[in-house]
């Protein structure tokens, strides 16, 4: 089996449009979480989240990769730009023939389908643009991440909601390990935040109307976010000859299925995921520093969450670190594991924990060590990434410093 | 029908039960509603009101609408349906 490591990271998200300015903003504490600005907003109940300011895709993109660039795509290719730029890859000959890209979203071309549906039925248009399947389909974004960076290897879209990312990459670190292709461009990504996205998730009423506050007990609710979360999986050998920088290991994954509920989450479930990834690592509990929750800020995940975390790590669950990041750029659905793999990384090679900001107020059934408010420096030799879908699909990857 | 007897028919039929078979003082668990099938008794009720329910599924303790028994959520439509006249 062969070591895998990552070599190129790059994001674009409610925090900042690059890795350096995303994890200073962890680093500050900084909260991304405002007012959504677009059409019919008025309408909805919920209108906060996390979404990417500032992005324009005009001067980025030219006419005709507008007419078929979802901004689900535009987020893609904006991290996937960054990531390999980092890498210093080029794909060509073999290296292009074996490298594939793996990516995770849950909705794919929400916008789209927005827009169209809206077009057709609000507005009575009997025509729609000619690109709208090609614009909205869910491996958009990996056919167009393949085509820009001459990747011809093993390329896929991973669909499992809010662990899609995490489920994409655990493929892409199986791929690499098992010596099936050299390099993985891996991540995911999602946008949602338009009002038929927004309006499906306030049915839930899962939604907070003011802050994403995990693990505090007066959280009310997940407030959603946006963006992509792109990352290079190497094999080792391969990195080290070329004289890559490395920004860390990725050394275990595993998933698991809860086989119980639609929505609502199972410790036993998280718990097996967490524990399968230390094992499929061969890495002791005891040595894990940080664990990236996927903490949401609902009554049934952080409670789950926290006593599934007690019960594979025993007595060591209250030396560790956990924290949830999505109280800064609120909640990815389908690329947030991709977008919290940056706080995992950031904890190994920086040394730096991502703070859990928000939290008001101790839930003795949260009692872990949850970094509330302020980043902390910890030497940090071994970290998780937790993320439990709806529909009871578990994804965790173990992550080690190089 | 009377707001009474048009909320239960709502919650006898989420809960696969006849209305006769609910009383006011049954509780939601009494009748084997979960809290999928709460959210969706909600929404079936508000199209039934054109009213909004405050009721939020990470703290329905703690929301302003009382749903501990039938009694109680028939009080709480009467008391919106009332304001929206």
């Amino acid at each position: 089996m062969k070591r895998v490591v990552i070599t190129g990271a790059g994001t674009i998200n409610a925090l900042g449009h690059s890795v350096p300015a995303t994890l200073e903003a962890m680093r500050e504490g900084v909260c991304g979480i405002g007012e959504l600005e677009f059409r019919d907003v008025e309408r909805l109940a919920i209108r906060i989240g996390g979404q990417v300011r500032g992005f324009e895709a005009e001067g980025r993109f030219n006419r005709q990769q507008m007419s078929l660039y979802d901004r689900f795509t535009q987020f893609t290719l904006t991290a996937a730009k960054e990531a390999i730029a980092q890498s210093g890859l080029e794909f060509h000959g073999e290296l292009s023939a074996k490298s594939g890209v793996v990516l995770g979203t849950a909705g794919g071309g929400v916008s789209t389908w927005d827009e169209n549906y809206r077009s057709v039925y609000e507005e009575g248009k009997n025509r729609v643009h000619p690109f709208v399947v090609p614009k909205l389909m869910n491996n958009a974004a990996a056919s167009h991440v393949s085509m820009e960076h001459n990747l011809k290897g093993p390329s896929f879209t991973v669909s499992t909601a809010c662990a899609s990312s995490n489920h994409a990459m655990a493929q892409a670190f199986a791929m690499v390990r098992s010596g099936m292709a050299p390099v993985m461009v891996t991540g995911g990504s999602e946008s949602m935040l338009c009002f038929g996205g927004v309006k499906a998730w306030e049915g839930l009423r899962v939604m907070s109307k003011d802050a994403c506050r995990p693990f505090s007990a007066n959280r009310n609710g997940m407030v959603q976010g946006e963006g992509a979360g792109i990352f290079v999986f190497e094999e080792y050998e391969h990195a080290k000859k070329r004289g890559a920088e490395i920004l860390c290991e990725v050394s275990g994954f595993a998933m698991s299925s809860d086989a119980s509920d639609i929505v609502m989450p199972s410790k036993q479930g998280a718990a097996r995921a967490m524990a399968g990834a230390l094992a499929d690592a061969g890495i002791d509990p005891g040595k894990v520093g940080y664990i990236n929750a996927h903490g949401t800020g609902t009554a049934a995940n952080d409670k789950t969450e926290c006593a599934a975390v007690a019960d594979v790590f025993g007595r060591h669950a209250d030396s560790l670190m956990i924290s949830s990041t999505k109280s800064m750029h609120g909640h990815l659905i389908g690329g947030t594991g991709a977008v919290e793999l940056l706080a995992c990384i950031m904890a190994l090679r920086d040394g730096v924990i991502a703070p859990t900001i928000g939290y008001e107020e101790p839930d003795p059934e949260c009692a872990l060590d949850v970094v509330p408010n302020v980043a902390r420096e910890a030497k940090v030799e071994v970290a998780l990434s937790n993320a439990f879908a709806f529909g009871g699909l578990n994804a965790v990857l173990a992550l080690r410093r190089v | 029908m009377s707001i009474s007897d048009r909320v239960i028919a709502i919650i006898a039929d989420q809960a696969v039960l006849e209305p006769s078979d609910v009383s006011p003082d049954s509780t939601l668990e009494d009748l084997g509603i979960d809290s999928l099938g709460l959210v969706e008794s909600i929404f079936a009720i508000e199209e039934e009101f054109d009213i909004s329910i405050p009721f939020n599924a990470n703290e329905p303790t703690q929301s302003d609408f009382d749903i501990s028994n039938v009694a109680a959520i028939i009080a709480g439509i009467e008391k919106l349906v009332s304001e929206k006249a």
